[in-house]
């Protein structure tokens, strides 16, 4: 393996996804309806990994109480729900996390 | 030479990131660890973590180096892991399509899921006078860290015990929760988001995250049908 056409083709492809909208910002205009798209690709982007990575820690699918992952993760979305505060939220889902888990070991 | 805004916007978004990192960080210390391992010399450990920066690409590619896959098919799984930013680069294009090509490239390579998660909060809140310099702070931080940790991994070696058990990943996951619960004001996104969300667990088996993005298309599919539903309704009354 060639390591150096490796990490020089990771970045060609990587670098072309991350720049192509960007590039041509300028010159690229909209339709109504794809604005309208956009609103909903970062919270749907961010829950499609939130979900497969605390219901499936292991990689296969677990859904009870004993998996410290979801049950945090619906602990820390009660918290956000309630406080509507970002730094809240990770600092007490944090807490309840670790302390699930030292209670685990 | 800096306004005290653009300081300010910039340490914003250095500490913005700080959660995202403390998720990070196992991750770059497992890559650096794990890579030689996986048959990467040293120096290509660290130069893909300067050059290329995309965390799970990274680690999906040394599973590909160890079971000695060609060449192409580990450019073409990188282009396809990769092919969320594509996304997320549409979400924010409308943000920075007035700074000039040099900067919009260097916003570009540092796009990755802490950062456009760093910037899609940012840019919810009004005033993107200076933003961009909030985006440089996320992004400089995240990089100097990743680049950091990776380098610390591979100094490690195999001393450090097992990482994964330690479970700070989930620092990420309860930081997008945080994130995701501020949107959910519309039947539209929350249809949205539970059906992105069910997708996810649908489509998990897919190879090379393709299940992410098949889940992403879907959420935004359904909040969209839910907007033209509602008008619908209202032309009826």
């Amino acid at each position: 393996m060639n390591e150096f056409y490796l990490i020089f083709g990771m970045f060609v492809v990587t670098f072309a996804i991350r720049f192509v909208m960007f590039a041509f910002a300028g010159r690229m205009q909209f339709p109504t309806w794809m604005e309208k798209a956009l609103k909903f690709v970062p919270p749907a982007v961010l829950t499609a990994i939130i979900v497969p990575s605390v219901t499936m820690p292991t990689g296969v699918l677990d859904i009870s109480f004993s998996n410290v992952y979801l049950t945090a993760a619906l602990f820390s979305l009660i918290v956000a729900l309630v406080t509507k505060n970002l730094l809240k939220t990770i600092g007490l889902g944090m807490v309840f996390f670790l302390f699930l888990k030292w209670m685990l070991i | 030479m800096f306004t005290s805004i653009q300081k300010r916007e910039f340490f914003g978004g250095a500490k913005a990131s700080l959660p995202l990192i403390v998720g990070a960080i196992p991750f770059a210390l497992l890559f650096g660890t794990l890579a030689p391992n996986s048959g990467l010399s040293a120096l290509a450990t660290v130069a893909m973590s300067v050059i290329v920066f995309a965390g799970s690409a990274q680690f999906i590619v040394l599973a590909l180096i160890a079971v000695q896959a060609p060449l192409e098919i580990i450019i073409l799984t990188t282009f396809v892991v990769n092919l969320r930013h594509l996304l997320y680069a549409t979400a924010l294009v409308e943000y920075v399509k007035h700074l000039p090509l040099s900067l919009r490239a260097l916003l570009a390579f540092g796009l990755t899921d802490e950062t456009f998660a760093n910037m899609s909060q940012r840019y919810q809140q009004k005033d993107h006078t200076y933003a961009h310099y909030f985006y440089l702070g996320s992004m400089l931080t995240f990089y100097v860290t990743w680049v950091s940790f990776t380098i610390v991994g591979l100094l490690l070696g195999n001393l450090i015990p097992d990482m994964s058990s330690w479970g700070l990943e989930f620092a990420m996951s309860v930081t997008f929760i945080g994130m995701v619960v501020p949107y959910m004001n519309s039947k539209a996104m929350i249809a949205a988001i539970i059906c992105a969300g069910l997708s996810s667990l649908v489509f998990a088996d897919l190879p090379n995250k393709l299940g992410l993005i098949i889940s992403a298309v879907i959420g935004v599919a359904v909040g969209l049908s839910v907007i033209q539903l509602a008008k619908k309704e209202l032309s009826y009354e």
